[in-house]
């Protein structure tokens, strides 16, 4: 029997550590070959650390939310044969029979439920019946009237069941439990409690992204209004007539569309600003980050080569990604790598947004609700699909007359759809 | 001028304000305290403390000159000698030692502390004058722990032979004849403390008895020691005035002038709130007679500016003002706090000590309770036989129908330490049952609370 040593492998290119955020396993665990055992997070995708081997965990080599170097040890494991590790010749010797032990009761054992109070059962239609005469003060130790206070409960409404009347601890068990608490007392409590969460994982890659952003980029907002009705109306038209197998065309692909002709035209939009080298890679390829809500927090897809697509080829990979980011089984590879960025709170409403510039990227499209205003088309109101769009740009790098021009381009494009097709 | 923010300003250091103070340092406020003398207030400069070590002194003296003639016990002893300016030099050591203590305890809990008076430019501004500057506080909340002063008599205003209790803490030697004008527990302590010294006291009272706050029942052993002391008590009397040359106290008694032989006298009729001086005409501060009025969370007429300890009047009780401070601290930490004490229990350090919590049986019966109620003398207690305190007892006093404890009262010798048991006894709403069910070690004089709820119960052991 030996030990066998689980290294951090290379989860990706160019990456040197990774934040674990999740161990699958604890210390006595057997485990079986390709059983996943820790997951790490890099850059923005998580990736899954199989055992390659048979055996049991004797030692981790990290906490949740640790930074690992790669090829740093992170896991052993006792193993049949010689193991891998060459340094623990001691351990072999003094433990061979543990082999031969029955495995562990499984880890998934129910512990048993603590016993409830009992008293706290019988007390509970105690606080039914009337209060105590008239005028008497209620009696209970300070350590009760502190509870008391502390959750807004005047105790002139509990009944005491104790000698002489005395509001004990279980009384007032009693009380919450017959669900006449807190907000029959004299107000509300004030909650001072705090509770830590520790940052780790994707909230934490998030938070030093959009710092960085924030602390780096002089960013310019400019926001336009864009009449979509012809283009609602064409893609109502699309999606009638769409064959099954295609995805539902929303906004979004006529969108990346549009960005796409448009980065055409000033292709300093698509690029991505390498502030410490002082160097600006501009694309050729629009690669454009859809940013997507997900249960763990933001995550940012990329739908590539957008220049190189169709309209329902934009539909079906945007569907594809947003599906994927959901579930959690994105690649590295489809969470990075994009130029340029789309963020929608559309459906959530608001006017307008102050997007966060996804770093080093220059530039991001900020999509804002479609609500039908009134128009003045010159001699009435009529109603129209209106649109907002927030863009920030990286004003080190876009001149504010370069992102007007941009939006507005884009915003030819929206309102005259057909162009974006020419 | 320097100017300050805070989020708790505490105006006063005394017992109150440097609890109020600790506490909102512990719940992470940021705090300042100002006060323009000591830390600790009149309690631990020039009250509660100082006080006490004179009375320890003089307690110690007295033993010593009880030796000297032949005692009961067998011992015997030469003559002692009292060196006055040495005794203050001790207790100031104790007092130094405490309000330096305090200074620390303040900066541990990251309190900030200016020296100098403060005075109100508006509800959330207060200027304090230091040695050198003036200081501008803005708080969004002010705690006024400003304390009380001794009452003056206006015809006989302190200063040369007229002394406030403050001077009688510093005297260099005790006065021959020593006049006490007032026969309340402060005017009672140091009498009996001079008069262990040697000092032959005269107390003047107006009133038909001593230590009016306190019922008769419980002051009878305190004024037989005060005639076995020497001590002349002169009751139903006022004070007219110093005489003419100086040396006596002219004196009022059933229309009647007499002249008191004294070398000092002491005036202690009382203290009042210190209301005046640090800019309440600026602000709407509501009064209640003399003191600030205040609501059960110590929130006074204005938002943001609460008032604690002696300002806010009687009873005027370092524990009272400890506890409204800390209770304040929380109140501005968001906690939901409210004034929901059963007893602030008072004590009187006179020998026998008297100690009172909760209601006495005449309250009792004025507020409307049917009571029980007996005393269980310490003549009969084992172990103050063996300590030569023979004198006095515990009393409870309980709800008839359901013996919920309402008061519990003791005067004897150490009775001072039987407030704790007391205090607790009332705030866990203990029945008589309760003390007389719970195991009193013997021989101690506690076992006498523990007797005196089963003699209220109708069965004590050992009487």
């Amino acid at each position: 029997m030996g030990v066998h040593v689980i290294k951090l492998p290379d989860v990706g290119e160019g990456v040197a550590e990774a934040e674990l955020v999740e161990w699958m396993v604890g210390p006595g665990d057997n485990v079986m070959e390709d059983q996943v055992l820790a997951a790490v997070m890099t850059d923005k995708a998580t990736v899954e650390i199989p055992s390659p081997v048979i055996g049991k965990v004797t030692w981790l080599g990290a906490k949740i939310g640790e930074v690992v170097a790669v090829g740093s040890p992170i896991i052993k494991l006792d193993v049949d044969g010689a193991g891998n590790a060459k340094d623990d010749g001691a351990a072999l010797v003094k433990e061979p029979k543990a082999e031969k032990k029955p495995a562990p009761a499984p880890k998934a054992e129910p512990k048993p439920e603590p016993t409830p109070r009992p008293a706290a059962k019988a007390a509970a239609p105690a606080t039914t019946g009337a209060p105590r005469k008239e005028g008497d003060k209620p009696i209970a130790s300070p350590a009760v009237r502190k509870r008391a206070s502390d959750a807004g409960v005047d105790l002139r409404r509990v009944t005491g069941t104790g000698p002489a009347g005395r509001i004990t601890h279980e009384d007032l068990d009693g009380y919450f439990e017959n669900g006449s608490g807190a907000a029959a007392g004299r107000g509300r409590a004030a909650d001072t409690s705090v509770k830590e969460i520790q940052i780790i994982g994707l909230r934490r890659k998030i938070a030093e992204k959009m710092a960085i952003s924030r602390s780096r980029i002089p960013d310019i907002v400019y926001v336009d209004e864009v009449d979509v009705t012809s283009l609602e109306d064409l893609r109502a038209k699309l999606n009638t007539e769409r064959i099954p197998d295609q995805a539902k065309l929303t906004i979004l692909p006529f969108l990346m569309r549009a960005m796409a002709k448009a980065i055409a035209d000033q292709p300093q939009i698509n690029s991505l600003f390498d502030d410490e080298a002082g160097i600006v890679r501009q694309y050729g390829g629009v690669h454009i980050g859809v940013a997507a809500q997900t249960d763990g927090g933001l995550v940012v897809p990329v739908v590539r080569h957008v220049e190189a697509r169709g309209l329902w080829d934009c539909a079906a990979e945007v569907a594809r990604l947003a599906d994927a980011a959901k579930k959690g089984t994105a690649t590295r590879d489809e969470l990075s790598g994009s130029t340029i960025t789309i963020t929608s709170l559309g459906a959530l409403g608001g006017i307008v947004t102050t997007p966060v510039i996804n770093h080093p990227e220059v530039a991001i499209v900020g999509v804002n609700k479609m609500q039908v205003r009134p128009h003045w088309d010159g001699a009435s109101f009529v109603p129209r699909r209106m649109m907002n769009l927030s863009c920030a740009f990286d004003h080190r790098i876009v001149d504010g007359w370069n992102a007007a021009v941009f939006v507005q381009r884009v915003k030819t494009l929206l309102e005259n759809p057909a162009m974006i097709f020419i | 001028m320097t100017e300050l923010t805070c989020k708790v300003l505490i105006i006063g250091g005394g017992p109150g304000g440097y609890v109020a103070g600790i506490r909102a340092g512990q719940l992470g406020l940021d705090t300042i305290v100002v006060d323009a003398e000591a830390l600790g207030g009149t309690c631990l400069n020039v009250g509660c403390i100082p006080s006490k070590a004179i009375i320890h002194a003089a307690d110690e003296f007295e033993k010593a000159m009880h030796f000297a003639n032949s005692s009961a016990l067998g011992i015997s002893a030469g003559k002692p000698k009292l060196d006055l300016t040495k005794t203050v030099a001790w207790k100031d050591g104790i007092v130094k030692r405490l309000t330096t203590g305090v200074g620390g305890l303040l900066k541990k809990n990251k309190v900030k502390t200016i020296k100098g008076w403060a005075t109100f430019a508006d509800g959330k501004t207060v200027d304090v004058k230091t040695a050198d500057d003036v200081t501008r506080i803005r708080a969004e909340n002010i705690i006024i722990a400003t304390g009380s002063v001794p009452v003056e008599l206006p015809f006989m205003k302190f200063g040369g032979a007229v002394i406030s209790s403050t001077g009688a803490l510093a005297l260099d030697a005790p006065p021959k004849n020593f006049a006490i004008v007032g026969a309340g527990y402060i005017g009672l302590e140091l009498g009996i403390a001079f008069a262990k010294f040697g000092s032959k006291v005269t107390v003047v009272e107006a009133m038909d008895r001593i230590l009016p706050t306190y019922d008769a029942e419980l002051t009878k052993p305190v004024a037989k020691r005060l005639k076995d002391l020497g001590v002349t008590v002169i009751l139903g009397a006022k004070a007219k005035g110093l005489s003419k040359d100086g040396k006596s106290l002219e004196i009022e008694q059933n229309g009647k002038t007499e002249v008191i032989p004294a070398d000092k006298v002491l005036v202690t009729v009382g203290r009042k709130p210190l209301t005046e001086g640090w800019g309440r005409e600026k602000l709407a501060l509501d009064m209640d007679g003399r003191h600030l009025k205040i609501n059960d969370r110590c929130e006074t007429s204005m938002r943001g500016v609460f008032a604690i300890g002696d300002v806010t009047g009687e009873p005027m009780l370092a524990h009272r003002a400890m506890a409204q401070g800390e209770m304040v601290a929380e109140i501005i930490a968001g906690h939901n706090r409210r004034w929901d004490k059963v007893a602030i229990p008072a004590i009187c350090f006179t020998d026998p000590e008297i100690v009172s919590a909760g209601l006495s049986p005449d309250e009792a019966k004025a507020a409307g309770y049917a009571i029980k109620s007996a005393i269980f003398p310490f003549a009969a207690n084992g172990r103050a036989m063996t300590m030569e305190a023979e004198d006095g007892f515990v009393r409870a006093v309980a709800r008839e129908d359901n013996h919920l404890i309402l008061g519990l009262q003791a005067v004897g010798r150490g009775a001072s330490e039987l407030s704790a048991a007391f205090g607790l006894a009332l705030e866990m709403g203990a029945r008589l049952e309760d003390i007389a069910g719970t195991i009193h070690a013997h021989p101690t004089q506690g076992e006498a609370l523990q007797e005196a709820a089963l003699r209220t119960l109708g069965h004590a052991f050992h009487i």
